[in-house]
């Protein structure tokens, strides 16, 4: 009786762990399903390659919306990605003990803000802001770059500042000892030694802003053109599938689908990427 | 002005450990450093700025909601109906506080007895869980749109559940699935062997010892790990819009017609897209605030918990 009871609970332990495999399962069937076949019925290269989205006729060229996610992304790792290192230098090796009792939590806060909020927040204060100074809607690419700059920050932050701490305290002292400043033992011995956890951060900070939605919605403006300049509008993979979501059919909803695919793929790569790099650190 | 940060200095001195004692420098001895090294100068300016911009933003995003949004929660704001005229939240925070609990109550049980068998029962080298862990590594990785798409797809598409509360609960248990089972599987690490060679040797079964010793032991841990899901699923707005739609009101059934329930956040995407009630758009973000800041001190005060049984 007693061996029934466990080997159940076994099975069922063992059940549970694969709900985990079922799921990614589903996902890929579920989209794959929908989304190739309509990538084959468009053309592979009109589909990835074309630079016209007009649904209403037949166009489904979604690579304004490729280049305006990957652009978005760019110049959120430039503004988000420097500022996060240099927060995460302060955290480890300049503040005192007093102050980081509340600096940690300000930027797990930061972490746990909702999205829907800081695209709130974007919406309000950055994009009148913005047209205040270069005019237009003040809804574009550089505006959601900034904010999703702003997004990724503590993701960058809490990566590079745990990768920061598992450095040998003796490289900082060894620099230290041979007379060089603080500040040179921190960033010529100390930060090249945590090289990896850094890319690692990247990494996680483009995954987190190229999947990025609701607040991108909000103040990119939209427009499903090729960007001119940095304060044209623009609209990420992810947002057109928010916006024609729930409206579209046939043709046009698997077209979506499809772009979630091409979305699904880069995530895969940039997850590639991260266990590698994982991999090799072991 | 250095006298006086000097004694300062040496009022820390007898406080802080020794190894840093050695190490010391006068605030004199720096300011002459600096004006040797330039380039240490900058790199120092620079840090202290970029901390003041993270912690600055925090503040005045918090700052500038409250502001904001305060004086709009108004009683009119937590009615229990949902009108064109008066956009009530509290139907929404009513909905956010149902589809966090149905869930957790899915994804808690199965995310526990996937750690516990990755932990207790797993063999070493094991093909299925290295299968395992490459797909809960994937499905975390995966944007919250992707999860929404996939849920449309096959909950009110394939299974005709159209916007349904069941369909948005399914899609968040999928999402922090791989949450769960990676601080449950910490906290199972963190249990010391010899709680289970004691209860081996005590005669118990393996069933008994997971139940008895070693999940007890680990609660904080999975504790914590819940209040972290329990963040993502108050914050999470992409998966939901098109699983669990913008029904206004709370839901009279889980699928079908009637059931669609929008949370708090989604309520604010539509009140902020539309930009008819940005006001009300400012008192629930005032509201999900107050949410993440609390979720925020429970998961700070657990996290405590567990660092002093430790230490």
């Amino acid at each position: 009786m007693q061996k029934i009871k466990e080997n159940v609970m076994h099975a069922l332990f063992l059940v549970c762990a694969c709900v985990s495999i079922l799921a990614v399962v589903l996902i890929c069937v579920y989209l794959f399903a929908s989304g190739v076949p309509a990538m084959a019925e468009i053309g592979f290269k009109d589909f990835l390659f074309g630079t016209k989205w007009k649904p209403s006729s037949g166009y489904f060229g979604i690579f304004p919306m490729i280049i305006g996610s990957i652009l978005v992304t760019g110049i959120a790792v430039i503004i988000g990605v420097p500022i996060g290192i240099l927060c995460a230098v302060f955290m480890s090796h300049y503040c005192p003990k007093k102050l980081y009792r509340f600096v940690k939590p300000a930027i797990n806060l930061l972490a746990g803000i909702p999205s829907i909020v800081y695209g709130f927040f974007g919406l309000v204060v950055i994009v009148p802001f913005m047209k205040e100074l270069f005019g237009g809607s003040g809804k574009s690419l550089l505006t959601a770059g900034i904010l999703l700059g702003i997004m990724i920050l503590p993701t960058v932050i809490k990566t590079t500042e745990s990768s920061l701490n598992a450095v040998p305290r003796s490289y900082y002292e060894g620099a230290l000892a041979l007379g060089a400043t603080h500040e040179r033992s921190v960033f010529f011995a100390s930060l090249p030694a945590a090289k990896s956890g850094i890319l690692a951060a990247i990494i996680l900070g483009v995954g987190r802003a190229i999947g990025e939605t609701m607040a991108v919605i909000l103040v990119a403006g939209n427009q499903t053109i090729l960007p001119k300049s940095l304060t044209s509008g623009i609209r990420t993979m992810t947002s057109n599938i928010v916006i024609e979501m729930g409206y579209a059919t046939g043709l046009h909803q698997d077209a979506l689908i499809a772009t979630g695919v091409v979305l699904f793929v880069f995530i895969l790569i940039i997850n590639l990427c991260f266990s590698v790099l994982k991999r090799r650190k072991d | 002005m250095t006298e006086a940060a000097n004694t300062a200095m040496n009022e820390e001195k007898k406080t802080t450990v020794p190894e840093n004692y050695i190490n010391r420098v006068t605030l004199k001895a720096r300011l002459k450093q600096y004006a040797r090294s330039p380039l240490s100068l900058i790199l120092m300016i620079l840090v202290i700025l970029s901390a003041l911009f993270a912690v600055g933003m925090l503040i005045f995003i918090i700052a500038y909601i409250l502001i904001n949004g305060v004086p709009h929660l108004t009683a009119e704001q937590f009615s229990w109906e949902y009108t064109t005229d008066n956009v009530s939240m509290m139907p929404a925070i009513i909905n956010t506080l149902l589809m966090t609990a149905m869930t957790l109550v899915i994804a808690v049980p199965i995310g526990v007895f996937a750690a516990v068998y990755l932990v207790e029962y797993a063999k070493r080298g094991n093909k299925l869980v290295k299968i395992i862990r490459v797909t809960t590594e994937t499905l975390s990785g995966i944007p919250s749109i992707v999860f929404g798409l996939f849920g449309y797809l096959m909950f009110n598409i394939s299974f005709h559940w159209m916007f349904s509360i069941l369909a948005g609960v399914l899609t968040l248990a999928m999402m922090i699935l791989p949450l769960i089972i990676r601080t449950t599987e910490e906290a199972l690490l963190a249990v010391p062997d010899s709680y289970r060679e004691g209860s081996f040797g005590l005669g118990a079964g393996k069933m008994r010892t997971v139940f008895r010793v070693i999940l007890p032991t680990a609660v904080p841990g999975i504790m914590s790990g819940i209040i972290l899901a329990i963040g993502r699923i108050v914050g999470e707005s992409a998966a939901l819009i098109f699983t669990s739609g913008s029904g206004h009101n709370i839901p009279g059934a889980l699928t079908g017609s009637g059931s669609s329930a929008a949370t708090l956040t989604v309520h604010m995407y539509i009140l902020s897209n539309e930009g008819l009630h940005v006001n009300e758009a400012f008192a629930s973000a005032v509201v999900l605030l107050a949410l993440t800041f609390i979720i925020n001190l429970i998961s700070d005060l657990i996290e405590r918990h567990i660092a002093k049984k430790k230490g």
